[in-house]
Parts: C-alpha cells; sequence; structure tokens
C-alpha cells in the first residue's frame, strides 16, 4: 500500500478522474501556473494543459458561477476555493444557483460540480481565514457536504464527488495537506453516506470529522489506558449523514459526545445531538454532549487560539465527566 | 428604420410583431389571473417591453442559449416556449414548464436551451457567463444572450461576469434591458452612469446602445453582438432603452412615476409601432385583427388548460432536491 499524503491523493483522484472523462476541468486561483495555493494541483497545468486547469482573477463570486453555468450544460467543473473563507463571496451561487437549480428547472439542469479548497481552522490566521463552515453548507437541501479526514478518504471521496451528479461541497482541512496515510492502490472510490470506525470501543461514543480527529483519537487512546473504552466514529459525510451508523455506535456505548471545529451555535453537532436523542433516547445513560469551537471569532495569540478549540484535554475531561 | 420595404421585410416584420402581441396578451391574461388570486408569488409583466426580447431573441439561432431574468416571460415565449405550459406554471399545476416548482420566476426549458429565469438580481450574470464558457470549451459555436435590468449593472455578479467573459473572450451578449427604475428607484438615483453600455469601456470590449422601440432595429443590432461573439471576438455589453408600462410587479402601483411619464413611453408602444408599420407597408388592417383573435383565442386555451390542469401530487415535494447518479 502507498503512503500519500492528503495533497497528493487529492491530486491523484483529480488526475485519475480528468484523464477518462474530458468535460471535467479544475478552475481557482493559483491552481495553474503556482500549482495551487496548497499545491494540490501539482503537475496538473503540464498535464492537462490551460484549457482543463484555469487560473482566475479574484472573483469567486464570478468563477463560481461560470462553474455552475458550465455544469448547466454539461460540463463537471471543479471550482477551487483557495479557502472556504472566501466561498462567502460566492455563496449567493452555491445557494441560490448550485443548490437550486436542479429543483426549480424540476430536473432539467442537473449541477455536477465539486466546489473544494482549505477549511478549518488554520495554524494562528485570526478571525478571516480561520473557520469551519460545515455547518452552513450541511444547511442547504440540494447540496452534498463532505470533509475527509484521512488520504484515503479524501481520495476515495473526491473521487465519488467528481462522478456525483449533483453540487458538492467538499472541505479539505488546511492543516492535513501535509498529514500522510495509506492509500490502497489501484483505483476506488468510498460512498457518501458512510461514517467510518476509527475505533472501536464500548462505553461512549465520539462523533467527530476532519481535523477534529486530530484531538479525538489521541484522546480515546489516552482514556484507553485509564480503562475508558471510546468508540470513535469519522463522519466524513456531513450530507447525506450516516444515522444508522451513530445510532448503532450510541445504543451500544449508551454515550454520546460530538466534537466539531465549528461554533457551537446552530452548528452541526447540534443535529447530531438532535438525531440521537430522538432515535436513540432509551438507550443514554446521560446528556449527550458536544465539545465546539468557543463562541469568539478565531483570536491569532496562539494560546487564545489553542483555548478556543477542541482539545485533547477537554476531550478527555468531558469524557470522564461522562462516564463516571 | 420603421416600415418594411419589401415583401420579405413585412413577413420578418409580420412574425416579430406576432410574437410581441403574443406576449402582450399572456401579460393581460397574467394580470387578471393574478388579481383574481388564481397566480401567487411575484408576477413582473414584461408589457412594454416586448421589442427588446422579440427582436434580440430573433438574431439567435436554435443551437445559442439564452439566460433570463425573473422577468422571464416574454423572453420566453419569444424563444417559443408552450403558452400553456407557462401559464400552467404560473397557475402552480404539475403541466407547468417546471412542473410548478418555479413559478412566474423561474421558466426553463432545456429543449429550448432556454436557461433559465432567476431571481437573485445580476446573480445569473456569470452563469450566462459560464453557459458561453463551455462553448468555447466545446468549440460548439453557440452563443449566449444575456438579459438584465439596469438595476443589476452595479452588483458585483455583473463585474465579476464582465470580466472573466472579457478576458476570457467568451460568446456572449449582454443585454441591458434598461427600463429606467430598479423596482422603484430611477437609474439617475443608483447608476454612475447614463448609459449602461458605456461600461464595456472598463473591461475593453465592444458595446452598443440603442432605443427598444423598433423590434427589427433590436434584432439588427443584436445580430451584429451576436455575430462577433460567433466568430471568436468576444462579448459585447449592449443597453436597449424601454420602459414598462406596469409597475415593477403586480404589487407594485408605480407611484414613484407620474402620468404624464407614462402616458409619453405609451406613444412610443413598440407593438403600435409595429402595427403602424405593417399597416404602412401594405398589409390590410383586417389581417391584424385576424391574428389578434387567433392570439386571443390561443390565451384562452392557455388559461384554460391552466385552470383545468391537475395540480402537482405531494409525493413529488422531495422530487428534484438532489439529481440522480446513474
Amino acid at each position: 500500500m502507498a503512503v500519500l499524503t492528503y495533497r497528493e491523493a487529492l491530486n491523484r483522484a483529480m488526475t485519475e478522474e480528468m484523464e477518462k472523462d474530458p468535460n471535467i476541468f479544475l478552475m481557482g486561483e493559483e491552481v495553474g501556473h503556482y500549482e495551487g495555493a496548497y499545491k494540490v494541483s501539482q503537475g496538473m497545468l503540464a498535464k492537462f494543459g490551460e484549457k482543463r486547469v484555469i487560473d482566475t482573477p479574484i472573483s469567486e463570486n464570478g468563477f463560481a458561477g461560470v462553474g455552475i453555468g458550465a455544469a448547466m450544460v454539461g460540463l463537471r467543473p471543479i471550482i477551487e476555493f483557495m479557502t472556504w473563507n472566501f466561498s462567502l463571496v460566492a455563496i449567493d451561487q452555491i445557494i441560490n444557483s448550485a443548490a437550486k437549480m436542479n429543483y426549480m428547472s424540476a430536473g432539467q439542469f442537473p449541477i455536477p460540480i465539486v466546489f473544494r479548497g482549505a477549511g478549518g481552522a488554520g495554524g494562528r490566521l485570526a478571525a478571516q481565514h480561520s473557520q469551519s463552515f460545515e455547518s452552513w453548507y450541511a444547511h442547504i437541501p440540494g447540496l452534498k457536504v463532505l470533509a475527509p479526514y484521512t488520504p484515503a478518504d479524501a481520495y476515495g471521496l473526491l473521487k465519488t464527488s467528481i462522478r456525483d451528479n449533483n453540487p458538492t461541497i467538499f472541505i479539505e482541512s488546511e492543516v492535513l495537506y501535509g498529514s500522510k496515510g495509506e492509500v490502497p492502490e489501484g483505483e476506488f472510490s468510498i460512498p457518501m453516506g458512510k461514517a467510518d470506525i476509527k475505533r472501536e470501543g464500548t462505553q461512549l461514543t465520539i462523533v467527530s470529522w476532519s481535523r477534529a480527529l486530530m484531538y479525538v483519537l489521541p484522546a480515546a487512546e489516552k482514556l484507553a489506558k485509564e480503562g475508558i473504552s471510546v468508540e470513535v466514529l469519522d463522519l466524513r459525510s456531513i450530507r447525506p449523514l450516516d444515522e444508522e451508523a451513530i445510532l448503532a455506535s450510541v445504543r451500544k456505548t449508551n454515550r454520546a459526545l460530538i466534537v466539531e471545529e465549528g461554533w457551537n451555535v446552530a452548528g452541526f453537532g447540534a443535529q447530531v445531538a438532535y438525531l440521537i436523542q430522538k432515535d436513540a433516547f432509551d438507550y443514554l445513560d446521560c446528556p449527550v454532549e458536544r465539545i465546539t469551537q468557543e463562541d469568539v471569532p478565531m483570536p491569532y495569540a496562539a494560546n487564545l487560539e489553542r483555548s478556543s478549540l477542541p482539545s485533547e484535554e477537554k476531550i478527555i475531561n468531558k469524557v470522564r465527566s461522562m462516564i463516571k | 428604420m420603421s416600415q418594411p420595404k419589401t415583401k420579405k421585410e413585412t413577413q420578418d416584420l409580420f412574425e416579430l410583431y406576432r410574437q410581441m402581441l403574443l406576449i402582450r396578451r399572456f401579460e393581460e391574461a397574467s394580470a387578471k389571473a393574478y388579481s383574481m388570486g388564481k397566480i401567487g408569488g411575484f408576477c413582473h409583466l414584461y408589457i412594454g417591453q416586448e421589442a427588446v426580447g422579440v427582436g434580440a431573441i430573433s438574431a439567435l439561432e436554435e443551437k445559442d442559449y439564452i439566460v433570463s431574468t425573473y422577468r422571464d416571460h416574454g423572453h420566453a415565449l419569444a424563444r417559443g416556449l408552450e403558452p400553456k405550459s407557462l401559464m400552467a406554471e404560473l397557475f402552480g399545476k404539475k403541466t407547468g414548464i417546471v412542473s410548478g416548482n418555479g413559478g412566474s420566476m423561474h421558466f426553463f426549458d432545456k429543449k429550448k436551451n432556454f436557461m433559465g429565469g432567476h431571481g437573485i438580481v445580476g446573480g445569473h450574470i456569470s452563469l450566462a457567463a459560464g453557459i458561453a464558457y463551455a462553448s468555447k470549451y466545446r468549440e460548439d459555436q453557440a452563443v449566449t444572450l444575456c438579459f438584465f435590468g439596469e438595476g443589476a449593472a452595479n452588483i458585483g455578479s455583473f463585474h465579476e461576469g464582465m470580466n472573466l467573459a472579457a478576458i476570457w473572450k467568451l460568446p456572449l451578449v449582454m443585454i441591458c434591458e434598461n427600463n429606467h427604475y430598479a423596482m422603484g428607484t430611477p437609474e439617475y438615483r443608483a447608476l454612475s452612469v447614463k448609459d449602461v453600455s458605456v461600461r464595456a469601456a472598463a473591461y475593453d470590449i465592444a458595446r452598443d446602445h440603442i432605443e427598444g422601440d423598433e423590434v427589427r432595429k433590436v434584432r439588427d443590432h443584436v445580430k451584429v453582438a451576436v455575430e462577433r461573439a460567433r466568430r471568436g471576438e468576444g462579448p459585447t455589453l449592449m443597453e436597449i432603452s424601454t420602459y414598462r408600462f406596469r409597475g415593477h410587479s403586480m404589487s407594485d402601483p408605480a407611484k414613484y412615476r407620474t402620468k404624464e411619464e407614462l402616458e409619453k413611453y405609451k406613444q412610443g408602444d413598440p407593438l403600435i409601432k409595429a402595427e403602424k408599420d405593417l399597416i404602412g407597408s401594405g398589409w390590410a388592417t383586417e389581417d391584424l385583427s385576424k391574428l389578434d383573435e387567433t392570439i386571443a383565442k390561443q390565451i384562452e386555451e392557455a388559461v384554460d388548460f391552466a385552470e383545468k390542469s391537475e395540480e402537482p401530487p405531494l409525493g413529488w415535494l422531495y422530487k428534484h432536491v438532489y439529481a440522480e447518479n446513474v
């Protein structure tokens, strides 16, 4: 099995799909000559040429719209947002055009498009460059929302997204691009709406996704040494949501904690908590808990940034309090 | 331009007049049905602007694309969409052009390359650039025509769409239907320029500006832009000056403008102008009244069809939220 970085896995998925289908193109700021702000599209301009790897001016609203228009007539664009923070100036196009077009046109104009790029908390990037928007996009019917954690998932889910006939919000984690993981040889894809059990356990389920797992997994490890058995579920796919996997795990462990990098108020974890209390209420031994980013814009100072985010320590303390 | 000089020109004008009259009668019937509570939501009528849509769309070929605004009834009819399915859409019936999912602002017809009425002012401009982008990508020689109002010329999507179309030389014809009011805001309070087309200079692309009361003149000017786009010479920004005789939508009494102003514009009614030109060219007036009867009957049938059609089944509520993956 090959060991790839997260960015290499994404690159491989796009390259393989573009080799197969001439309708696919990659468009965004610095994706071509610069080879990607985070080097995800390294080598792709040389391979596919300027027709299919297209540098845009800084105009997210404009090129998101261009991608949607092109998708209306059968092309399959991959639109890279340098970061999801910049997607906010394109949010009208994503929500009012991409997500609604198939419905408004009664199925005449499906929008097979992938919007992808770096998201989540960054390393001391402060308030405007360090935010998690899964909850925002997951709110919208017509969109699919994915947030892979491992290189293998990034590869398999990006392939599925490119092949999907719907607009997909593919949120990569800014700090995971260099992370390494085993990616099986040969081609494979991973279906949307399938969570992955990252660690089996019996006493408590932690539901999480993307970079938050960087805190969750070591915490679960440490808790195991204390004799507390935690099951870790990586959602991977926020919408569609693997409700069955969440419920099955909670019915087994009887306790649930949701850990996310986004804010608490109206965050996606609230939806998961609602699901658990609705369909697994009788199995619960304690209230469902959440650990999220603190309810503040991201601070710059290293200590404040750290304290605003989920951490191993917060997770360990919360789990202990739920188990006792 | 005015009166046609040859038989061919007369026939051309007659067909354009027929389309304009169809739109006028369709809109009058829509207004009536709206006031009877049979049409819901917003309903933006096109009365007064017919020469723009009809003239511009007649300059296109079948393979070309049209992207429209929330004021899309006229554009759809000019493109040859069926009055029956459009009226049924306004009535929210399953036989509507988008089976009751869209209503007045969201007509779509893939078969006719009618790429939608879009409800966010100016948001559709970059979509149009995208459709034109796909034509360039595929080298299919199709041109995209995008309508928008002067109110849309101040939104970011307009500028971003124009800039992208310009740098990539997209086959796009941008038509600003300047009816002088963005809802209730007159243009002089909102636009930094008197003529939207001068903004073409900012993108170094071709521009044109005409009055929109003579349908053949509109067609001929748009044709020049369409051919330029088809030759690969990039986009054109046109302003076609026009006027809506009704309010912004059915719920707008249009108190922001004077009766005198409205009367002045009604003197230049594109329909009456075309009628006069036809009569002056030697067409018997009886032919035109016969046409009116035929169209009246067509509209009556459309309303009747809409009335009698069923509402969409409740089981369709979730249909089309997501496209199926084959």
